[in-house]
């Protein structure tokens, strides 16, 4: 492989880590910082990924319309979509909450689980909607057509591009987050993670705060399904099992540090390249063991769980000790 | 202060609590007590909330709050410790304080956002206040430890401090003398006095170690199979007759 081929795929791995990061800050929000045990991720990934593609894709018209039968499409700008995609996954976060946050932990674990294998299977299944298992394709990318027309920018290099879009989004949410986290709000969330009861009993509002976690972190998964949508350019329900959308982002996780997020970034970096990594290593396994390829990662990524459980249970950066800094400097 | 008034509380088959009534005057420093199972632990969660009554009503200074939820019990100013500490482990000991202060600007998150001038002067504020806290009980070495590994008798101090932050009128401690040893149980009690006497914060508070009862609470109540069955100065319960059978079950008499 030339250089230029291995500095395109080092882009391609850099921009599907980040866009993972983001949904490990989201997790880190919700499991992190408040214990709420979400394992269908994979639903707002799913949520945030079509959300995008209906608001972004125009509706298909003549000919087209009789193959792909796709409701309804604004054909409105990327940025748009992103913020369609928060949206919409913070209601259906609000309502999953509803009935669940006032039970046991246990509890919001099924239904989050439930509820993202039903979307998968309901788009699969549906021929009205979104194309069924078919699937969206022709998802715009932004600044694509701008750069292309004004500054002769091959297809080929766009990819840097979006690596800078998808990192300045990271970023930005790397922002908010740290500001709640490291204020009262964060307080208090950490305080219903260690002990509800007390939390209550301290005059706060447990459900509220469950609540606005749970439908925080579920809006900055929306942003991360759809700048994953956005950077394949087509989706299809089959994207969004839980191997994908939910378990490798909890490995992420607790490898990079719960309740961290800087460890919930460098965790998904980690844990990506590993993944990719063993993609490499894979294809040099002897002929009768190549065919088994993909399971030997999936055992490879679980068996460095353990491994990371065992031996450093916080995730390579931990929480930090101090965590409410938003004060005054002088009067500290 | 505080008036309790024909509460029943029943779980399955067993009356906790049944029918009782007492009251709690301002500025007391009550104390509870009663055999093992005779339901003080079970009304005090009553009335903070834990748990709805299934009959009868708790006034609080003229104010029905019977089957509020906790949060709210809060904010009328009660606030209760446990007898089995609850202290926010993986958070310091500062900000184990820092929590308590109720309806701060900083607990709405677009105020984090748009707001975080005024967020951070009240958290300087806040903390503030927190380190005065830790200083009167004597905890401020300790405050960028991890609440969880204080040791017993400092977590008990420690609620002592949440409950300072809390700026309460009345507070229900849970057995705060269980596990402490006498050097650290003479500042608990003292402290509980300096409170009462400078903050005018009245105290109603479970305990089985009858010196400290007797030495710190005026009036005692005794509770007994889910009822009051006594009151008064502690120099008179303790020669009461019932409260001898209730506890010694009458046969050593």
């Amino acid at each position: 492989m030339e250089i230029g081929g291995i500095i395109a795929y080092l882009v391609s791995l850099a921009i599907a880590a980040g866009i993972y990061a983001i949904f490990c800050m989201g997790l880190n929000i919700q499991w992190g910082y408040t214990g709420l045990f979400n394992i269908g991720i994979a639903g707002f990934f799913c949520i945030g990924a079509y959300t995008t593609a209906m608001i972004t894709t125009p509706a298909p018209t003549g000919v087209y319309a009789k193959y792909v039968h796709q409701l309804f499409g604004f054909n409105m700008p990327f940025i748009f979509g992103l913020l369609g995609a928060a949206v919409i996954c913070g209601i259906v976060a609000f309502l999953i909450g509803i009935p669940t946050l006032k039970l046991g932990e246990d509890y919001l674990a099924i239904a989050t689980l439930g509820i993202a294998e039903t979307f998968r299977l309901v788009f699969n299944n549906e021929k009205w909607l979104a194309n069924g298992a078919r699937g969206l394709t022709g998802l715009p990318q932004p600044l694509q057509k701008l750069l292309e027309d004004w500054f002769d920018l091959a297809p080929r290099y766009y990819n840097y591009i979006y690596l800078i879009i998808v990192i300045i989004i990271m970023v930005l949410i790397y922002m908010l987050i740290e500001r709640a986290i490291r204020s009262p709000w964060g307080r208090v969330l950490r305080a219903v993670r260690e002990d509800e009861v007390s939390a209550a009993m301290s005059g706060k509002d447990i459900f509220r705060f469950k609540m606005q976690s749970l439908v925080f972190g579920a809006m900055v998964m929306g942003v991360g399904g759809a700048l994953f949508a956005h950077y394949t350019k087509a989706i299809s329900p089959g994207m969004f099992t839980p191997l994908y959308g939910t378990f490798i982002i909890w490995v992420m996780l607790i490898a990079g540090g719960s309740g961290n997020n800087k460890g919930a970034i460098l965790g998904a970096y980690v844990i990506w390249t590993v993944w990719i990594g063993t993609q490499l290593l894979t294809n040099l396994l002897p002929y009768t063991l190549k065919a088994r390829g993909p399971y030997i990662r999936f055992l490879v990524i679980g068996v460095l769980l353990e491994v990371i459980l065992i031996w450093r249970p916080q995730g390579l950066l931990g929480e930090e000790k101090k965590v409410s800094t938003m004060r005054d400097k002088d009067s500290t | 202060m505080l008036e309790v008034r024909h509460i029943n509380k029943s779980f399955g088959g067993i009356m906790a609590v049944y029918d009782c009534s007492l009251n709690v005057e301002k500025g007391s420093i009550t104390g509870l007590i009663g055999p093992n199972g005779a339901g003080k632990t079970t009304l005090f969660n009553v009335i903070t909330g834990h748990y709805k009554p299934d009959r009868g009503e708790i006034f609080f200074q003229g104010h029905d709050i019977s089957g509020l939820p906790p949060n709210k019990i809060f904010q009328k100013k009660i606030y209760r410790t446990f007898q089995i500490t609850r202290e926010f482990a993986q958070m310091t000991v500062l900000e184990n304080l820092m929590l308590m202060p109720e309806a701060q600007t900083g607990e709405k998150i677009w105020n984090t956002w748009f707001r975080p001038g005024s967020v951070r002067r009240q958290e300087g504020e806040i903390e503030k206040k927190a380190l005065e806290v830790l200083e009167f009980v004597e905890l401020v070495d300790l405050k960028d430890e991890y609440a969880g590994s204080l040791s017993g008798g400092q977590k008990k101090l420690l609620e002592l401090a949440r409950s300072m932050m809390a700026e309460p009128e009345m507070v229900l401690l849970d057995e705060p003398g269980a596990g402490v040893n006498p050097t650290l149980m003479g500042k608990l009690t003292n402290n509980i006095r300096k409170l009462r006497d400078e903050k005018k914060i009245t105290f109603l508070l479970i305990e089985h170690d009858m010196d400290l009862v007797m030495s710190l609470c005026d009036p005692v109540i005794v509770m007994s199979e889910g009822r009051k069955l006594a009151e008064g100065p502690p120099e008179t319960i303790q020669k009461d007759e019932r409260v001898l059978e209730a506890y010694l079950g009458g046969q050593y008499r």
